[in-house]
């Protein structure tokens, strides 16, 4: 294996242009064996084309790339992997209809005569995931019924499947909560040990102090600044680099203003499996979030209010009246909306521009007569993408060409153009960057001012406790605590999510 | 801001720009000019095989306006075909319900009715056909390929049934002159051809029913997760097909003047087929009209050539099966060296 500290892989002046965006203008790229080197850079910066050069999937319009002291020209994204290169992509790119294993190994099966050797693969797959800490997930099963969180260990797993001597990794931990994250890190720092380079990209500046060494910022496609420390480089010289100004990664201040009267109340809500009793109400202009970890049974609990999927037991009222269980359509008309989890599966028209994906919900309003305007649709859609400082600002574009990020803002966008009166957010803010994050928080802010009420669902608590007046926890389905956000903090909300705490007693009740 | 914008596409943005060769909106456009192609091509086999023929400016003419006659049933029924495709879903059914509402049409109780309640009924049947199967497919939760599949045996059997196995001869003048009928000097089948297009480019392109079929065909989830009615949209997406069969079985009863059982045999697959040419994503989410008629003239051009050339119908098939493999090869040839070579010339 490579000495520590050689350098491995050198990238210099690399350009990648797509019609009309040059999204890599001149990249500067330097990875020594057994870092963790972090690439940090806004919404649009080119950080995923540029792991995309390395994987394969693009080629580079100009530049060198070395590895391991040669040139390097990856035709496909199966030459990249065989050269020692493993990447585990942002949108999760797995087969729904293939086991856990046969995802793993795809491409690189164990075989024998042609034929592949199923056990083989299951029992090597099973020794990664127990590697991974997910020795329950069974390698047979079908990667569909995963949650997401299952899908992003399974491509974690495939990553590992192969001897690889870089591991290329996009936003990994924008799908996982809590102490996954800190499983992932555990698995970094054993890979670096043994002397396998790691890129790590996250918009999570707490992750890369944690577990960088070094970062390097892209902006624009440019290299900005390289070889930073990770630990010791002050935030906002990090952020000022980034975005060219500085940013406070704030939350607004509350109104402090008393909320309106109520507007949702769900009682006694059950799916089986999934969650049980859960009360809550909503008033108008507040905001309530909802911490747990994933699997907890936030976001089916956001999908039942919403009627995506049909109470077991139990009510939602929307200003008294009662809302039909399992029928999305009519909570829209009573005023409900939803982000959903998965942008990609369940939010995006990915071949249609921007600015029907973000009127998908309203183009019926600004329609006359059954015909659509769309000149209004998208002015709209326009004016909501300069105010989430959309990158490209061109609302003609298909959304399948944005960035991981700014197809969030898309999702979200949807919302603010209605006129919705409840806005169930699930994670609206993953894979969004340092500045457009505090945007979004000023304009979900915003929106409860004028009296919308919003439930909030995140894996990060800093965002619950610093955007929601009330917080409930959730854990395994349960509410086990329900209190003003200024009455708890990060320690004792990760106390309750995580088990054994001292509420036991009352998350049974 | 945080894009370098390679000029000169969009550096204003807003104001948008995007040259005729890339960006979605274009993309019909490089399609259609393929079909375009394809057209010419059989045009100039058909003149050098037959310079006699083409050297006679009246029956060029007249040609012309025979391969649209014989394009119009089909080409209503494939704009219904192209609808249910980009919403998602296949009608195997459609050359089924078109002899079904034929030969309902024509049956003696139903002339008696007159040309009124001859075209009540075929449209009436049409429709009420499409919604079975679009019910069946939505609440039903039937695949759509097996759903219409099992519709197009039943559809055929009941027209046998009701007809006896017999040919149904229309004895209604005003049913039969609809086909020989000529507006400045253009057969009226050809008007409601153009007519059916033009409304349904209009339906997909500008109202809120076409917006929804795009949307429910691209990402159902997405399209049920946003408000949208996606059960009853996917049945009226099967109604509107089975409207457009309906039209079409009227335009057939009155060309041949008759209708029976056997009539529109396999005009599924030919209707199909127009519209997987004519850009249309056998997926759902993405297709044209203009590239199915388009489709469907390449169509009626072939066998109009090989009636020219008098050639039989086993050879005709063989050359369709190869010519839509070939448009849709050239189609994607274009697509990706057209790209390439730009995005090259760009940066070079
Ligand atoms: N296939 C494509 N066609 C056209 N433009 C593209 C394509 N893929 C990416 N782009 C553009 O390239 C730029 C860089 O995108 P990239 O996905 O690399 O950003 P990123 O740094 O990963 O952002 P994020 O943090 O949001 O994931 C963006 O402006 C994006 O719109
Ligand atoms: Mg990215």
């Amino acid at each position: 294996m490579t000495a520590p500290g050689e350098v491995v892989l050198a990238l210099s002046g690399v350009v990648k242009t797509f019609p009309g965006v040059r999204a890599l203008d001149g990249v500067e790229l330097e990875v020594r064996a057994g870092e963790v080197h972090c690439l940090l850079g806004q919404n649009g910066a080119g950080k995923s084309t540029l792991i995309k050069v390395l994987a394969g999937v693009h080629r580079p319009d100009e530049g060198s790339i070395t590895w391991l002291g040669e040139d390097f020209h990856p035709a496909t994204p199966q030459a990249a992997m065989r050269a020692g290169i493993a990447t585990i992509y942002q949108e999760l790119d797995l087969v729904d209809d293939l086991s856990v294993a046969e995802n793993a190994f795809l491409g690189h099966e164990p075989h024998r005569a042609g034929f592949v050797r199923r056990a083989d693969s299951a029992q090597r797959t099973r020794e990664i995931l127990g590697r991974l800490g997910h020795p329950e997930i069974p390698p047979r099963r079908l990667v569909r019924s995963l949650p997401a969180a299952g899908k992003q260990i399974v491509s974690m797993a495939r990553a590992l499947s192969h001897d690889a001597r870089l591991i290329v990794m996009d936003e990994p931990s924008a799908v996982l909560a809590h102490d996954e994250v800190g499983n992932l890190f555990r698995i970094i720092r054993e890979l670096t040990a043994q002397g396998i380079a790691v890129v790590y990209i996250s918009h999570r500046l707490d992750e890369i102090r944690e577990i960088g060494d070094r970062v390097t910022v892209l902006k624009d496609g440019r290299t900005t600044a390289a070889n930073l420390p990770a630990r010791t480089t002050p935030t906002k010289d990090l952020v000022s680099r980034m975005t060219g100004r500085s940013i406070e990664y704030v939350f607004p201040p509350r109104a402090g203003r008393e909320p309106g009267p109520e507007l949702l109340a769900v009682r006694g809500l059950s799916r089986d499996g999934e969650f049980a009793n859960v009360d809550l109400t909503v008033r108008e202009g507040e905001i309530v979030g909802i911490a747990g970890l994933v699997g907890s049974g936030r976001s089916e609990l956001l999908e039942t209010i919403y009627g995506a999927r049909r109470a077991d037991a139990g009510t939602v009222e929307m200003r008294g009246k009662r809302l039909r269980p399992g029928d999305v359509i009519a909570a829209v008309k009573a005023g409900l909306g939803m982000a959903p989890e998965e942008r990609k599966s369940q939010a995006l028209l990915l071949g249609e521009p921007i600015h029907r994906n973000m009127t998908l919900s309203t183009f019926t309003g600004y329609a006359r007569g059954g015909f659509t305007d769309v000149a209004t649709e998208r002015a709209k859609a326009q004016e909501t993408a300069d105010r989430l400082h959309l990158h490209p600002r061109d609302v003609n574009r298909a959304v399948r060409t944005l960035s991981g990020g700014n197809q969030q803002k898309v999702v979200v966008g949807r919302w603010l153009l209605g006129d919705t009166k409840l806005l169930l957010l699930d994670e609206p803010t993953r894979g969004v960057d340092v500045g457009a994050r505090a945007e979004l928080y000023q304009l979900i802010r915003g929106l409860a001012e004028r009296g919308v009420g919003v439930l909030l669902v995140s894996s990060e608590v800093p965002e619950v406790l610093g955007l929601a007046d009330r917080v409930l926890v959730m854990r395994e389905g349960h509410v086990v605590r329900e209190a003003a956000a200024d009455d708890l903090d990060e320690s004792a909300v990760l106390d309750l999510v995580m088990a054994g705490s001292l509420l036991e007693g009352e998350a049974l009740a | 801001m945080s894009v370098t914008e390679a000029p000169p596409v969009a550096k204003h943005p807003g104001e948008t720009k995007t040259s005729w060769w890339k960006g979605d909106r274009s993309e019909p456009v490089r399609r259609n000019l393929g079909l375009v192609g394809v057209l010419v091509a059989l045009v100039v086999i058909g003149a050098v095989t037959r310079p006699e023929l083409y050297g006679d400016a009246s029956w060029v003419q007249n040609n012309v306006l025979t391969i649209l006659q014989q394009a119009s049933a089909i080409g209503v029924i494939t704009v219904g075909m192209t609808f249910v495709i980009i919403g998602g879903g296949i009608d195997l059914s459609v050359g089924a319900i078109v002899a079904l509402a034929g030969v309902w049409a024509t049956t003696l109780a139903t002339q008696s009715y007159g040309a009124g309640g001859m075209i009540f009924t075929a449209i009436a049947v049409g429709v009420g056909v499409g919604l079975v199967n679009g019910l069946l497919i939505s609440y039903g939760r039937l695949v759509p390929f097996i759903a219409t599949l099992a519709m197009m045996v039943a559809a055929r059997g009941l027209a046998a049934q009701i007809s006896g196995k017999q040919t149904q001869v229309s004895a209604n003048s005003v049913i039969n002159d609809i086909a020989s009928t000529r507006v400045l000097g253009i057969p009226l089948l050809v008007y409601i051809l153009a007519a059916v297009v033009a409304a349904g480019w209009v339906l997909l392109n500008r109202t809120t029913f076409g917006r929804r079929t795009v949307a429910v065909g691209g990402n159902p989830e997405a399209a049920r997760l946003a408000g949208i009615n996606v059960r009853r949209h996917t049945v009226l997406l099967y109604a509107l097909s089975g409207l457009c069969c309906g039209i079409g079985a009227i335009m057939l009863t009155s060309q041949a003047t008759s209708a029976q059982a056997a009539m529109a045999n396999l005009y599924e697959l030919d209707a199909i087929a127009a519209a997987i040419i004519g850009g249309t994503l056998l997926s759902g989410g993405r297709g044209t009209i203009i590239g199915a008629l388009f489709g469907v003239l390449v169509f009626s051009t072939i066998t109009n050539l090989f009636a020219i050339n008098n050639l039989s119908t086993e050879v005709q098939n063989m050359v369709k099966g190869g010519i839509i493999v070939a448009a849709v090869l050239i189609q994607q040839f274009r697509y990706k060296s057209l790209t390439n070579l730009f995005s090259r010339v760009k940066t070079g």
